[in-house]
């Protein structure tokens, strides 16, 4: 019998903490892969849904299509919370075996995921998140209580969106010494870039074009300055090196002084200007760099890419989906069956 | 370097033993076998990086060796680079900044193009720079980039090892 087999029947109960685009490309990605997660005999359970101002419970499983719906027709999930405070409460009465945390991020304090999260695994939950924030400031605080707790926390999501990066750095690379990582890591960024160099637009333009695309937000500074890129690198650096390094040690220069006749001059002579974000174990820097046009790092559109230097592997380039509600779900998605996995085999003592 | 051999054994190693002597760096030996100079001596090709100082020494003994030197091609600027800046390149007097870096001796600035749309936006120039070394290369981006900084231009450079791509 294989070890899927093994597992079949098991439940895993879930809760989602955060109802925006994340968490609601999450049940989605539950209800479209339904047949696919029992054929694998997994049995996912969403137990709580809880939205900055709601709560729906359901220890049976929560049906996902109606969450959807109320949360559409309401802007809200469930019923509304005196205490504000969902998360909480989904601690202190819902019984379940993982939480997700995709609460909007806010990458000065990290809250309120930093709390949420460092509560779960006080709790005994293991943690799946697509949230930044707290990574940046408490990235060694958060894996040594998960460690000290013997609970899994994957953070996948939380870099690229659908690119596998931070699990390919633990696992497939383990064993390795990552000698440097660099990478186009925002999307926005890389769309303006790659539309002023094609179009002859100027920044301010091509910057309008994406807000109407709604690539970039209304307020675009978290992309355009490199305060988003700082932010992934930092959760990079910390995955490679398990440094406890923060966003105040990234030196960032942002898009908004390249020039279309910059663009241009580069292209005359054969390279092209990308956000790059470089990772050492002593160095980290977000910065407008000059990439040969056949570098795979001259990538186009709102792709992400980046490129792991290695001692034993050498060169490995992975890229994907920046951005998105159903990519990053993917992503979550993953990690949740990881741990699944891994739960139920200790759980039922095999190996 | 351009070197003549007698077609004996031991030869190559009295030519090159000088070079490593005077602390040069052998970077590439051709042997041309199969041709004969009108002397009847085997030609050689000898690439090496060696301190300027040591140049005239390392000839002087190689000729003390019994070996013909046929000809000596110095290329004193090897290393290179090149970034691009942004600004008011122009009004904030290109020539001084290119005086910053030819001024550190080692390295100078050997190509430069520029573009400059109308007098109201900011320039563009994309400027290569060459050095006799690795470190001299580096001094001279240091001293671009504080230059640069001083006069509010943003400095983009390559990424490193673009070159494998090429």
């Amino acid at each position: 019998m294989n070890e899927i087999e093994e597992l079949s029947g098991l439940s895993f109960r879930i809760s989602i903490i955060g109802f925006g685009a994340v968490g609601q490309g999450l049940a989605k990605v539950l209800l479209s892969k339904r047949e696919t997660l029992q054929r694998m005999g997994i049995d996912i359970r969403v137990v709580a849904i809880a939205d900055s101002v709601s709560l729906l419970k359901g220890s049976e499983g929560i049906d996902l299509e109606k969450a959807l719906q109320a949360k559409e027709v309401s802007g809200r999930v469930g019923e509304e919370i005196d205490t504000g405070d969902g998360a909480r409460e989904v601690l202190e009465s819902v019984e379940h075996d993982l939480m997700v945390e995709a609460t909007p991020t806010d990458i000065r304090s990290g809250e309120p995921a930093l709390t949420h999260i460092l509560r779960a695994l006080a709790s005994g939950k293991h943690v799946v998140t697509s949230n930044k924030g707290p990574f940046i400031h408490n990235h060694a605080t958060l894996i040594e209580t998960a460690r000290k707790n013997d609970l899994m926390l994957r953070y996948e999501a939380t870099v690229g969106g659908a690119m596998p990066i931070i699990n390919l750095i633990q696992e497939n690379l383990a064993g390795n010494t990552i000698e440097r990582i660099e990478g186009v890591l925002n999307g926005t960024c890389n769309y303006i870039l790659t539309r002023m160099a094609d179009e002859r637009l100027d920044y301010q333009h091509a910057l309008l074009e994406a807000q109407e695309l709604g690539i970039a937000e209304a307020d675009p500074s978290y992309d355009v300055m490199g305060i988003d890129s700082a932010s992934k690198l930092v959760i990079l650096a910390n995955t490679a090196y398990e440094n406890d390094a923060t966003f105040d040690d990234v030196k960032i220069t942002g898009i908004t002084e390249i020039t279309p006749e910059a663009l241009e001059l580069a292209e005359k002579n054969g390279y092209t200007i990308r956000l790059i974000g470089e990772a050492t174990r002593d160095r980290l820097v977000v910065a407008p760099k000059l990439v040969s046009k056949r570098h795979p790092l001259a990538i186009r559109g709102t792709l992400n890419i980046a490129t792991i230097h290695t001692d034993l592997s050498k060169t490995i380039t992975v890229s994907g989906a920046g951005a998105g509600s159903i990519e990053t779900a993917s992503a979550i998605l993953s990690d949740i069956i990881h741990i699944y996995k891994r739960h139920e085999i200790k759980k039922g003592g095999g190996d | 370097m351009d070197i003549e051999l007698k077609d004996t054994p031991g030869q190559l190693l009295l030519a090159l033993q000088p070079i490593s002597e005077m602390g040069g760096n052998i970077q590439s030996v051709v042997h041309c076998h199969d041709k004969r100079t009108p002397r009847g001596t085997v030609p050689i090709h000898v690439v090496f990086e060696v301190a300027k100082e040591g140049l005239m020494e390392i000839i002087r003994r190689i000729k003390a060796n019994g070996v013909i030197v046929a000809r000596v091609d110095e290329r004193r600027l090897h290393e290179q680079t090149f970034v691009m800046l942004i600004g008011h390149i122009v009004h904030t007097d290109i020539s001084e900044t290119i005086d910053a870096v030819d001024s550190t001796g080692h390295s100078e600035i050997v190509d430069l193009t520029l573009s400059m749309p109308d007098v109201k936006r900011v320039s563009s120039a994309f400027m290569v720079i060459a050095a006799d070394s690795e470190d001299s290369l580096a001094l001279a981006l240091n001293v671009l980039r504080a230059t640069a900084e001083d006069k509010g231009l943003l400095v983009i450079e390559p990424i490193k090892d673009d070159a494998i791509w090429m």
